[in-house]
């Protein structure tokens, strides 16, 4: 039955998973508005950082918390790797370079796939006894599950931390200006390269911890990427493609609607809500909520 | 890099090209007498068209589609609905959904054709999840477990064959050869250049009364009712459809993967997409899949990968250049 107790304490959950859908979402958001590529392998950067967090987990029995960091900073160099062997040449197309990128991107995508499952099998993982996992804080009779809950705090935290990045620092500035007008950035002496590698390796970090964060409280499997990037990308669209603040408002509003269908609707159904106000917005505001393009 | 407009000449050699293509694939039966390469055959023939219809919309029109899996899943559950629920044959359900899924292309794009470029594909592919959801949540068309399309006699008229897969093969091979030549005549006609200024400029065309709003919605039903053929025809291949096999996110991008691999906006380039792409997919799946370790999914992602990057106009640059070096 709908009382209001369970009606804040869905719309408390849904705050919570949508802060980390920001999370998920940012690193894409990030990409787009640095180059205009949109990175259909997303979803399996988030997969490849649960399952290295997992790995810590079970080999070395590093709880997740504190390999979220050493996950980030692996996925760091995993984007810029990934840029550097593979989405520059991408950009290099002449033609239809739009597809030639979303084809390039979900080929790796599948290939991922294909690793993960070489690697590990297909068989459903979950990180055992983490710090956080089965603990709860209780606030005016409003549950809220610990993993959620610090999956949350880490997000706001790392859009803090992006915010300072973006806007008091040299590489910030140089990536602001790089997402201006790459051509004029090269003649100043910046390589453009290298703020893009630079770019790639930040967007996987951020997706990264998020990675870390989920491998508390999700069961990991080869495919866990392909529906929350599905997620991620109404997400970066709604918030305006390449808005970086836009992907966190816009995630907090899926949270909250997904939470909201899902009293209303069978829970199956939950994702029509998040895609019906998509379509709302961008019927309404083409360019989403905070695009500026 | 200069265009050369298709001349008369040009267009009588293409077609004569497509007849003898078309001669060879109808002999091919005669060599290949193993069910599961003659289901390759089927499979590659049925994806020549669907990427052909959604080549015209994509690539030619430059409106970058995937929800195509929409239309596809419209065309299989008209078809097999209107049998299973009210003896319906099959030809007059596959036309239905192809009207049907017509029409809902032209109520889509009436809103989403606003939209440009990501946004306009995400919108996309939204409405194909919601339409995937609502289907698998949806009793009265089986939910989840899908529909058996119940097995008669081998006949034309109901279009079931469970001996042979001959007339498959001809059904497929005509259909391919039906996109072909709707697309070869569109290319040359008012719409087909209007939608190349569409593609190219939007602002341009329009301002040189270009109705471009129009001729999105031509592009968009047109195929959108090929895809739903194609739909309906894999319902009848397969007689049992559920929304993971015609309706899922991953379909829509099967289906504009050919067209972009083998050269997107031509009209060689699906075909040759899928005569390299299918037979590769299903056989890495068959004799590296079996192990359930993903090589498949290894070799498959890497070669997407690898065409989209070396070959960014598709595999149709390959012989179009040599040709061109060969006429020098």
């Amino acid at each position: 039955m709908l009382t209001l107790e369970t009606i804040v304490q869905s719309l408390a959950s849904g705050l919570l998973m949508g802060l980390l859908y920001g999370l998920i979402a940012v690193g894409l958001a990030l990409i787009f508005g640095l180059m205009d590529v949109v990175n259909f392998a997303h979803g399996e950067f988030l997969m490849l950082a649960m399952y290295a967090t997992f790995g810590l987990a079970v080999s070395l029995a590093v709880d997740p918390l504190l390999a979220a960091p050493l996950v980030a900073a692996a996925s760091f160099v995993f984007g810029a790797v990934i840029y550097l062997g593979i989405v520059r040449f991408a950009m290099r197309a002449a033609s239809n370079r739009g597809m030639v990128q979303i084809f390039a991107t979900f080929g790796l995508a599948i290939l991922l796939r294909g690793l993960a499952q070489f690697l590990f099998t297909p068989d459903y993982r979950s990180v055992q006894n983490s710090w956080l996992s089965g603990k709860s804080l209780a606030i005016y009779g409003v549950y809220l599950p610990a993993p959620q809950l610090a999956g949350a705090l880490i997000s706001i935290a790392a859009f803090a931390g992006l915010y300072l990045v973006i806007n008091r620092t040299d590489f910030g500035r140089a990536l602001e200006a790089t997402r201006e007008d790459a051509g004029a950035v090269a003649l100043v002496g910046i390589d453009k390269n290298r703020i893009f590698a630079f770019g790639w390796g930040l967007g996987a970090a951020l997706v990264g911890l998020a990675g870390a964060v989920m491998a508390t409280f999700f069961y990991i499997y080869p495919d866990v990427g392909a529906s929350f990037a599905l997620i991620a990308y109404v997400t970066v669209a709604l918030g305006g493609f390449g808005s970086v603040f836009g992907a966190f408002a816009a995630g907090i509003i899926v949270g909250l609607v997904e939470a909201i269908t899902a009293m209303i609707l069978p829970p199956a159904l939950k994702y029509v809500g998040i895609y019906a106000v998509y379509l709302a917005v961008v019927f309404l505001r083409p360019r989403g909520l905070f695009g500026s393009l | 890099m200069m265009k050369v407009a298709p001349t008369a000449l040009h267009r009588r050699h293409q077609l004569m090209v497509a007849v003898l293509v078309a001669a060879l694939a109808a002999m091919l039966p005669l060599l290949i007498k193993d069910v599961y390469l003659q289901n390759i055959l089927v499979l590659t023939l049925m994806y020549a068209a669907l990427s052909q219809s959604w080549n015209i919309l994509g690539g030619y029109c430059g409106q970058i589609s995937l929800g195509h899996a929409l239309y596809f899943g419209v065309g299989a559950y008209a078809t097999a609905l209107l049998f299973t629920k009210f003896g319906v044959l099959p030809w007059f359900g596959m036309a239905a959904g192809g009207a049907i899924a017509a029409v809902i292309a032209l109520c889509l794009g009436y809103p989403c054709f606003r939209l440009r470029g990501h946004y306009f594909a995400i919108a996309t592919i939204v409405i194909a999840e919601t339409a995937y959801l609502l289907f698998l949540n949806w009793e009265w068309v089986g939910g989840a477990t899908g529909i058996d399309i119940p097995i008669r006699q081998d006949s034309w008229m109901a279009f079931q064959f469970a001996r042979s897969k001959l007339p498959y093969i001809y059904f497929a091979l005509l259909f391919a050869c039906v996109t072909w030549l709707v697309t070869f005549v569109l290319e040359d006609s008012k719409w087909g250049y209007w939608w190349r200024a569409v593609k190219d400029d939007p602002e341009a065309a329009e301002s040189l009364g270009v109705v471009v709003f129009h001729s999105k919605m031509a592009a968009a039903a047109v195929s959108a009712f090929f895809t739903a053929i194609g739909g309906g025809f894999y319902a009848q291949f397969v007689a049992y459809i559920d929304p993971d096999s015609v309706m899922s996110f991953h379909f829509s991008l099967l289906m504009a993967l050919p067209a972009v691999l083998g050269g997107i906006g031509t009209l060689w380039g699906p075909v040759l997409g899928a005569a390299v792409l299918i037979p590769l997919t299903e056989l890495t799946r068959s004799y590296m899949g079996g192990s359930g370790r993903g090589i498949d999914l290894i070799v498959y992602g890497t070669l997407v990968m690898f065409i989209a990057v070396a070959r960014p106009e598709g595999l149709i640059g390959l012989v179009a250049r040599r040709r061109a070096t060969g006429a020098n």
